[in-house]
């Protein structure tokens, strides 16, 4: 089984008609996805590749049945983006883009939440996005190095991920669904939203955890785990060499006031009986000790 | 984003915030001036980016305009060392001339976000001019609180229980709230995401005003702030990551001596932290994003050994999307272009067709040193650092 992500998937693209949008849709068919529309205001009735574009959200949804989206608009349009398919009812919101303004996630954030009649799961922004190995995948992350298995992987990060999951492959460690919720200070779904996914799902039997430098997420899921999962989780935080107050690449990764740092967060993760992974070149290792494999 | 204090003023006096009546300069002739305008006596100001001012000699009373003039010459052109300003410190271009106050009190409020609550917050204490990290480490009860609904902004009773905890009465408190108000506005207004007034000073009338100011800003929102984007200040940062900026590279300049190039933001910390685990010291953050193009590796690269601490660089990308080959013939083609590469050069590549990627760096015509895996590669690259090979 695997998390939000799978077989009943209905994948649609918000921004196809561009260069990044038109490839990473393509990719998703590739990996097997059903994507089913693309949604570009004014470029209703054209496709893409055999995809069908509408002018909107609610348009492409009626006509498709599409229950995720995936979302490459410019980020000053991204927040409406995110917002226009909440309102037309989608599931399952994937958003790609990077670069966000935070007041404009503040407004999604309690634009979702005064819409309850119709729940919308928002992974991101500024995130590789979600995979489910061996059924689909909605993001930007190479499927070719994923393998269908059981260890769940969650993570702010892009590239390492895609890091963790070549070690895991490589120790002939499979994936069940690997979700990246993104680097921004501001996103919809945090490592708790994954870990009682994870915690739940009887297919996943090992939980790799990346988190980085910046704000508690780290701090908050340490002690969920300890208190609710029982399943081997490996932990590792990246940036214990950055200098407070920098922005390291992701605008969410910044230790500031002193808070935010890598070993609070190294800490938690022990204090809550977390694998702590050192080396990030010993993640895929570190979960194999932990399954006793 | 980060803007100086005057600019920072300047802001908030369109928000109905009060400030000392002051204006900024380059030239010590101009600062006696602006001080007998002033009536006499000013305080002059250093002008930089970094906190702590005070406690470097940046901030110093003039009892006469000769005074400010002689200050003021003092001041501009020494590099003003503060705790957050490195060893080297910063170097200062301007100063700002202020009248001088009659503080009967001084507070602290500021504004920035809250990001597990997803709320901006407003932070008062009635302990001013001190570090608020220090006031929470010591005594955090003396901290209030205040949540901002981000689509509602801060609602009057709110303002008024903010200055009710800094303990104001009366007339004073009334005048607190509304500055707290124009401070929450101008926060949301720009897109800000630090606002500070510290010290925010009670006069012996009773009046409130804001002796210092400081704000941030969010860098994704600046497409929609020209104004505030003409107040960045090249001069205040650093020249390589200035120049980094310009190709759209997210580079930060550390004091080590290993150079690293990798993609994406959480590989370039975890090769940074595989550095020093190794015994190393990271020189630098480099983000050359995810495709690593020739283009990106070859500007990235020529950043990255201009720094001239740096003994080694470690190029660590994984190709997911983009092949392993490909990018390993951008990394040989940009080396190909940068003719006089003396330093020691680490590559790491991983992903997607990659044993063509390494036989593809084995016989370019220089002498990579080619690394397997992360630990691999850190333990070669510190090596290579060290003068060994």
């Amino acid at each position: 089984m695997a998390i939000w992500v799978d077989n009943d998937t209905r994948l649609l693209v918000q921004g196809i008609t561009g260069k990044e949008g038109t490839f990473h849709a393509l990719g998703c068919r590739d990996y097997g996805t059903k994507v089913v529309a693309g949604v570009t205001p004014g470029k209703g009735g054209e496709s893409v590749e055999g995809i069908p574009v509408y002018d909107s959200v609610a348009e492409a949804r009626e006509a498709t049945g599409a229950n995720a989206t995936m979302i490459f608009v410019p980020p000053p349009f991204a927040a409406d983006a995110i917002m226009e398919a909440a309102a037309a009812g989608i599931e399952l919101v994937v958003c790609i883009t990077e670069g966000i303004p935070v007041n404009d996630m503040l407004k999604v954030k309690a634009f979702l939440r005064d819409n309850p009649d119709k729940p919308a799961r928002l992974i991101g922004p500024n995130c590789p996005g979600i995979i489910s190995p061996g059924m689909a995948k909605i993001g930007i992350m190479p499927g070719h190095i994923h393998k269908k298995g059981s260890i769940g992987v969650v993570s702010r990060s892009g590239t390492l991920t895609y890091e963790a999951v070549w070690q895991l492959s490589n120790v002939g460690l499979g994936q069940s669904t690997c979700v990246g919720i993104g680097g921004d200070p501001v996103n919809g779904t945090n490592f708790i939203d994954v870990l009682e996914q994870f915690n739940a799902d009887p297919e996943t039997e090992g939980v790799i955890m990346i988190g980085e430098i910046g704000g508690n997420a780290e701090e908050n899921a340490a002690e969920w785990i300890q208190a609710n999962c029982r399943k081997p989780i490996v932990g590792f935080i990246a940036g214990r060499t950055a200098p407070p107050g920098r922005r390291m690449g992701h605008a969410g990764a910044i230790i500031s006031g002193g808070k935010g740092t890598a070993e609070e967060k190294l800490e938690a993760m022990r204090a809550a009986g977390i694998h702590v992974s050192e080396s990030p070149a010993s993640l895929g290792e570190t979960m194999a000790r932990a399954l006793g494999k | 984003m980060k803007i100086h204090e005057y600019q920072a003023k300047e802001i908030l006096r369109r928000y109905g915030v009060a400030t000392p009546k002051g204006r900024v300069t380059d030239n010590p002739e101009e600062a006696a001036k602006i001080c007998e305008e002033l009536g006499g006596r000013c305080v002059v100001k250093a002008q930089i980016h970094a906190g702590g001012r005070g406690k470097g000699g940046g901030v110093k009373l003039a009892k006469s305009p000769e005074e400010a003039r002689e200050l003021a010459g003092r001041i501009l052109g020494m590099q003003l060392v503060t705790h957050q300003t490195g060893l080297e410190g910063q170097l200062v271009r301007k100063v700002l001339i202020e009248e001088t106050a009659d503080i009967a009190q001084e507070l602290y409020v500021s504004i920035t976000l809250d990001r597990a609550q997803g709320k901006p917050v407003v932070m008062a204490s009635s302990q001013g001019g001190m570090d608020i990290e220090e006031v929470a480490a010591k005594d955090p009860e003396a901290i209030f609180r205040q949540a901002v609904e981000p689509e509602l902004g801060l609602q009057p009773f709110q303002g008024r229980a903010i200055a009710r905890a800094l303990g104001l009465k009366g007339a004073t408190a009334s005048k607190a709230a509304k500055l707290i108000a124009g401070l929450v506005n101008a926060y949301m207004d720009t897109d800000a995401s630090l606002a500070e007034i510290n010290p925010l000073m009670v006069t012996g009338g009773g009046d409130v005003m804001a002796l210092d100011a400081k704000m941030n800003f969010d860098d994704n929102a600046l497409f929609r702030h020209k104004d505030i984007l003409d107040m960045r200040d090249l001069a205040e940062e650093n020249p390589l990551e200035v120049e980094a900026s310009k190709f759209n590279l997210n580079y930060i300049k550390l004091d080590g001596n290993i150079a690293c190039m990798v993609n994406g933001a959480g590989l370039a910390m975890a090769t940074m932290d595989i550095i020093k685990l190794y015994g190393g010291e990271p020189a630098n953050f480099l983000d050359v994003g995810g495709g690593a193009s020739q283009e990106a590796v070859k500007n990235a690269f020529r950043i990255l050994v201009s720094d001239p601490n740096v003994k080694a660089v470690l190029i660590n990308i994984f190709g997911g999307i983009a092949r392993t080959d490909r990018i390993a013939r951008g990394v040989v083609g940009a080396l190909e272009e940068l003719a006089d590469v003396k330093i020691p050069v680490v590559v790491r590549l991983e992903g997607t067709n990659v044993e063509e990627g390494r036989r593809v760096l084995r016989e370019a015509p220089f002498q990579f040193i080619v690394a397997e895996q992360m630990a691999d590669a850190a333990e070669k690259a510190v090596s290579a650092a060290k003068g060994g090979a």
